[in-house]
């Protein structure tokens, strides 16, 4: 790896971070640890691929370390769930203006893929590779999350879903 | 060109420009008619220009110290933990080879997404423009506005089939509401096309023009594309580069677009 070339993922890299955790200071924190993870595991570096997307698995890594660290290691049903029909009358309507807050009520799987594919243009089998799940789970969660992020806009309610406990 | 039924795969694939552009085309022609779909795609599409908009702001920031002395390898204990037996030296060495590698690739791949779209665009642009200069030619004239007119449709085809040097046909767009009005000989980038025109029974004209003189066959592109007042849908097929150009709204002429597809596809 060279310092340039970090350099010119660094930007990207604490775009992304950002756009995941939404306060500054954590993203970057983010964003050092996940530099100092790449640099102490370098000799796993493969020459020739792709520097970005390498660090943005790790990156990616580190986040599903982290979400599980604190509290009960959950994992959501969302693959399976179907929203049911939300009901859109003025009195349910929630005012949900801002595109950052309605982005941080996605749950973290569709909005990694969501931002993978919106903010950083990749390819839905780049983003596949880079988050180690089938093209087919690529696809269902960006549907998922592009309808949600949808719903959340326009103002209704997307139903909360159901998270198990392992 | 299949005509399989559109996925919610398509559709995201759609507004992130994805897939092979025949398949774009069949989606297009399938939003023109599901209008539900239309309007997902249209607020997804919003989505992706609200987020850059909100976020690329980040690029742009000054980066803070501490990320900024990562870029290079840290010296402290960690560096140590990474393969010891191996010398710094060559750790540098092919740290550099690494980096060599990566320009190369990343102009590979700059070189793949930039100069590929931009030569096939080069062949396909030209024949919505052409199509649609000889719409807009032709179609006022209301007293010559075809060499040879419908009457003589045999004439025509065969005309046109030898001059073209291969076998074209007219569709049949008596179920759109358009009848064929006559066809001419025209004059394309290296040798002849051909125009058919057709009208429906308020005088709308509709003309399809058919080149030969597509050089790569390896891409089936169905495209659309505005020229002035003139809408055209536009497609290579094998050698044949077809166009449909009209005066109607773009949902309209994409159902005559497609009728016209499933006809000379029967060839």
């Amino acid at each position: 790896m060279d310092s340039r070339a970090i350099l010119a993922e660094l930007p990207r890299l604490r775009r992304y971070a950002r756009a995941m955790v939404g306060e500054r200071a954590a993203a970057d924190d983010l964003v050092q640890d996940t530099l100092e993870k790449a640099w102490s595991r370098i000799s796993q570096w493969r020459a020739g691929s792709d520097l970005r997307a390498w660090l943005f698995s790790i990156m990616h890594n580190l986040r599903v370390d982290q979400l599980r660290r604190p509290a009960l290691s959950t994992s959501s049903m969302e693959e399976d769930y179907v929203d049911p029909p939300t009901r859109a009358t003025q009195t349910d309507r929630l005012e949900v203006q801002n595109l950052e807050s309605a982005l941080a009520r996605l749950p973290e799987e569709q909005r990694e893929v969501l931002l993978l594919v919106a903010l950083e243009e990749l390819s839905y089998q780049e983003v596949a590779s880079t988050l180690g799940i089938p093209t087919g789970t690529v696809m269902s969660r960006l549907s998922r999350g592009r309808e949600r992020l949808r719903l959340i806009l326009d103002g209704q309610q997307p139903t909360v879903p159901l998270r198990v406990v392992r | 060109m299949n005509k399989l039924q559109i996925t919610e795969a398509d559709l995201h694939a759609f507004v992130d420009a994805q897939g092979p552009q025949a398949r774009r085309a069949e989606i297009e022609v399938h939003l023109a008619a599901h209008p539900e779909d239309a309007e997902r795609v249209r607020a997804y599409g919003a989505q992706k220009r609200a987020l850059q908009e909100l976020f690329h702001p980040v690029l742009d920031e000054p980066l803070p110290e501490a990320l900024r002395q990562l870029t290079s390898r840290p010296t402290a204990a960690t560096a140590q933990q990474d393969k010891p037996f191996l010398p710094r030296w060559s750790l540098q060495r092919i740290a550099a080879s690494v980096f060599i590698t990566l320009v190369s690739g990343a102009a590979g791949w700059l070189a793949h997404g930039q100069y590929h779209p931009a030569e096939r665009m080069a062949q396909v642009t030209p024949l919505a423009r052409q199509a649609a200069v000889a719409h807009a030619v032709f179609t006022p004239d209301v007293r010559r506005p075809v060499e040879i007119s419908a009457e003589h449709e045999d004439q025509l085809v065969t005309w046109l089939s030898k001059r073209l040097g291969t076998p074209v046909r007219a569709p049949k767009l008596g179920a759109q509401g358009f009848e064929l009005v006559g066809g001419r000989l025209l004059p394309g980038n290296s040798g002849p096309v051909a125009q058919f025109m057709y009208q429906d029974a308020s005088g709308q004209r509709l003309t399809l023009y058919v080149s030969t003189e597509i050089a790569a066959n390896h891409d089936t592109a169905f495209r659309f594309s505005q020229e002035g007042q003139v809408n055209v849908f536009y497609w290579i097929d094998g050698k044949f580069g077809y166009a449909l150009s009209a005066g109607i709204d773009k949902g309209a002429l994409a159902r005559v677009a497609s009728v016209v597809y499933d006809q000379l596809d029967r060839n």
